[in-house]
């Protein structure tokens, strides 16, 4: 009984943040999405009258799309760059260090310092990149400033920033792999994209699944980039799901109906977190 | 160890010159574009085509962008903010990892998996009930406002947790045998112990709130109580553009300083479970 009693005291705190800052939160992100919330009268109940109201917002479509394009492109590009970077990195017996260094150096920027420094390199005029283009004679590009390429500067500023990680993380994986299974394929003759796709995908496909459902989650919730590079622009191309939340709740107080999107877009994304809850258990057993 | 190719021809050599080409490139020269762009006075960074090297000097807007944007208090603010979030997350998830571990309480297993449930939440899923919890406890402009929520990490007392059961009992047996108590234990033995794990909690826990963004904008409507992240991008649109750069460098120094520093520990944490980064 004793044991209990000192047991409970060492979780008291963890107990009193879980339950303020964790789970009383969640019930009433659900409650908050059928009242109508603002710091003048006490909340009232509406039914899905907050659900209705975004269902009839042209930007709640938009947003979704805008989001999705995001996340399509970003499991593209992001998604395949730093594994092949992996792959190639772990053939290389040099400067091992000097890769890891750099590669991992933007992941400790603070992500607003990566959007201000990208958001002067896509400068169109005196820009770093459109002079770089303009001096090996290519096409120059408006970048943030056209909706038809402001969606992929912000997919490549994210992985510029982000793929230190997955690419660390593939680098570990393949480490793991026995070095016998691309001596047995050698043997067979066979060449660099056989033994990629036959041991190094198979050999690594439980990393690559992780990290594939942790990045789904993570690029939905997409805010810091679009929200200091664009505001949403130019022509609402880079409203993402999490702007359209924010506009709701801190330019609009409608902290109901801001809710309500909160609980759409938990129900989208739970089903991703909770795919990886799965695979990461199986992985510890 | 073998792996895809031999590695020794020629064709390894080209390979290894593109990579450090590329890498460098992409990683180390847009890093040096902006140190070097912000000694250029603001008529250089305007000109096309760009000057490589600075034909005027001015280290000066290092000075300025100091003075002008007031960064000595958001330093503190930020260190205030990041310090604490550390100190607070340590102190409540550690006693609560070795409870769970060592002192196995009823109910032990299910508070754990009430603990990971939260980790299924997208943490922007609860934006709205937290920033108004945060207003009802009158905890907006207050660092608590960031420290408290940040303490409740789900995943970093799983990780502390499943180190804490690789300790032998034997060990805290020994120690209780010789009349310490269970706070004793904790202090004595586990930490001294633990010190990887913890070191790898400790540094993401202060990267990531100096990292923030979203909760720092939103507790801190106050200017004078903003973080570097919040101050910069409030003073971003009407700040010269070579002072604009010298605050980002200046901002990004102590994260640089931190990972050359703790390079080891970072780059093993990240494939220890701590994922999220």
């Amino acid at each position: 009984m004793r044991r209990h009693v000192t047991a409970y005291g060492f979780l008291s705190a963890a107990l009193v943040v879980f339950a303020v800052f964790s789970w009383y939160p969640i019930v009433r992100g659900v409650v908050l999405s059928f009242q109508q919330v603002n710091f003048v009268t006490s909340p009232d109940w509406v039914g899905w009258e907050n659900f209705e109201r975004l269902f009839a917002d042209p930007l709640f479509g938009v947003a979704w799309r805008n989001t999705l394009y995001f996340t399509v492109l970003a499991l593209i590009i992001g998604f395949g760059v730093p594994f092949l970077t992996a792959v190639v990195l772990n053939e290389l017996r040099h400067a091992k260090g000097y890769f890891r260094l750099l590669v991992y150096l933007p992941v400790m920027l603070p992500p607003v310092v990566t959007a201000l420094l990208w958001k002067w390199f896509y400068d169109p005029g005196p820009g770093l990149f459109n002079s770089v283009l303009r001096g090996l004679g290519l096409p120059t590009s408006q970048w943030l400033d056209s909706a038809d390429t402001s969606m992929i500067s912000l997919v490549l500023v994210i992985t510029w920033a982000n793929m230190g990680s997955a690419t660390l993380i593939y680098l570990a994986a393949l480490q793991t792999i026995p070095g016998e299974l691309y001596e047995a394929a050698d043997l067979d003759g066979a060449g660099i994209v056989r033994k990629v796709w036959h041991i190094t995908i198979p050999q690594t496909k439980f990393v690559i699944l992780m990290l594939l459902l942790l990045q789904v989650v993570a690029t939905m919730q997409i805010f810091t980039e679009p929200f200091i590079m664009t505001g949403g622009g130019p022509e609402e191309s880079t409203v993402t799901v999490l702007l359209l939340l924010y506009r709701y709740a801190f330019y609009y107080n409608d902290f109901g109906t801001a809710s309500a999107l909160s609980l759409i877009l938990f129900a989208v994304l739970g089903v991703f977190s909770f795919l990886y809850l799965k695979i990461t258990k199986r992985s510890d057993a | 160890m073998r792996t895809l190719t031999r590695g020794t021809g020629k064709l390894y050599w080209v390979v290894l010159t593109i990579t450090l080409v590329l890498f460098t490139a992409a990683f180390l020269l847009p890093l040096v574009w902006v140190l070097l762009g912000a000694f250029k006075p603001p008529a250089e960074l305007a000109q096309q085509p760009p000057t490589i090297l600075p034909q005027t000097w001015e280290p000066g807007a290092y000075v300025d962008a100091w003075n002008y944007m007031e960064l000595g208090k958001f330093f503190v603010n930020t260190l205030v903010v990041a310090i604490g979030a550390w100190a607070v997350q340590m102190a409540v998830i550690v006693p609560a990892a070795y409870a769970l571990s060592k002192l196995r309480p009823a109910f032990g297993n299910a508070i754990m998996g009430l603990m990971l449930a939260t980790l299924m939440l997208p943490s922007t899923a609860v934006l709205v009930p937290v920033y108004l919890t945060l207003v009802d406890l009158g905890l907006l402009n207050n660092p608590a406002g960031i420290w408290l929520p940040a303490a409740a990490n789900a995943l970093n007392v799983y990780l502390l947790k499943r180190f804490f059961d690789q300790i032998p009992e034997e060990l805290l047996e020994a120690a209780r045998i010789d009349g310490a108590g269970t706070w004793t234990t904790l202090v004595r033995i586990v930490l001294p112990i633990s010190r990887p794990i913890l070191a790898v909690v400790s540094i993401f826990a202060v990267v990531a709130a100096w990292k923030d963004f979203i909760w720092p904008l939103l507790v801190f409507p106050d200017p004078a109580k903003q973080t570097l992240s919040v101050a910069l991008q409030r003073f971003a649109p009407d700040t010269p553009i070579n002072l604009l750069l010298a605050g980002l460098v200046l901002a990004s120094l102590p994260m640089v300083a931190l990972f050359l520093a703790f390079q080891r520990h970072i780059l093993a944490g990240l494939t220890a479970g701590g994922v999220k980064g």
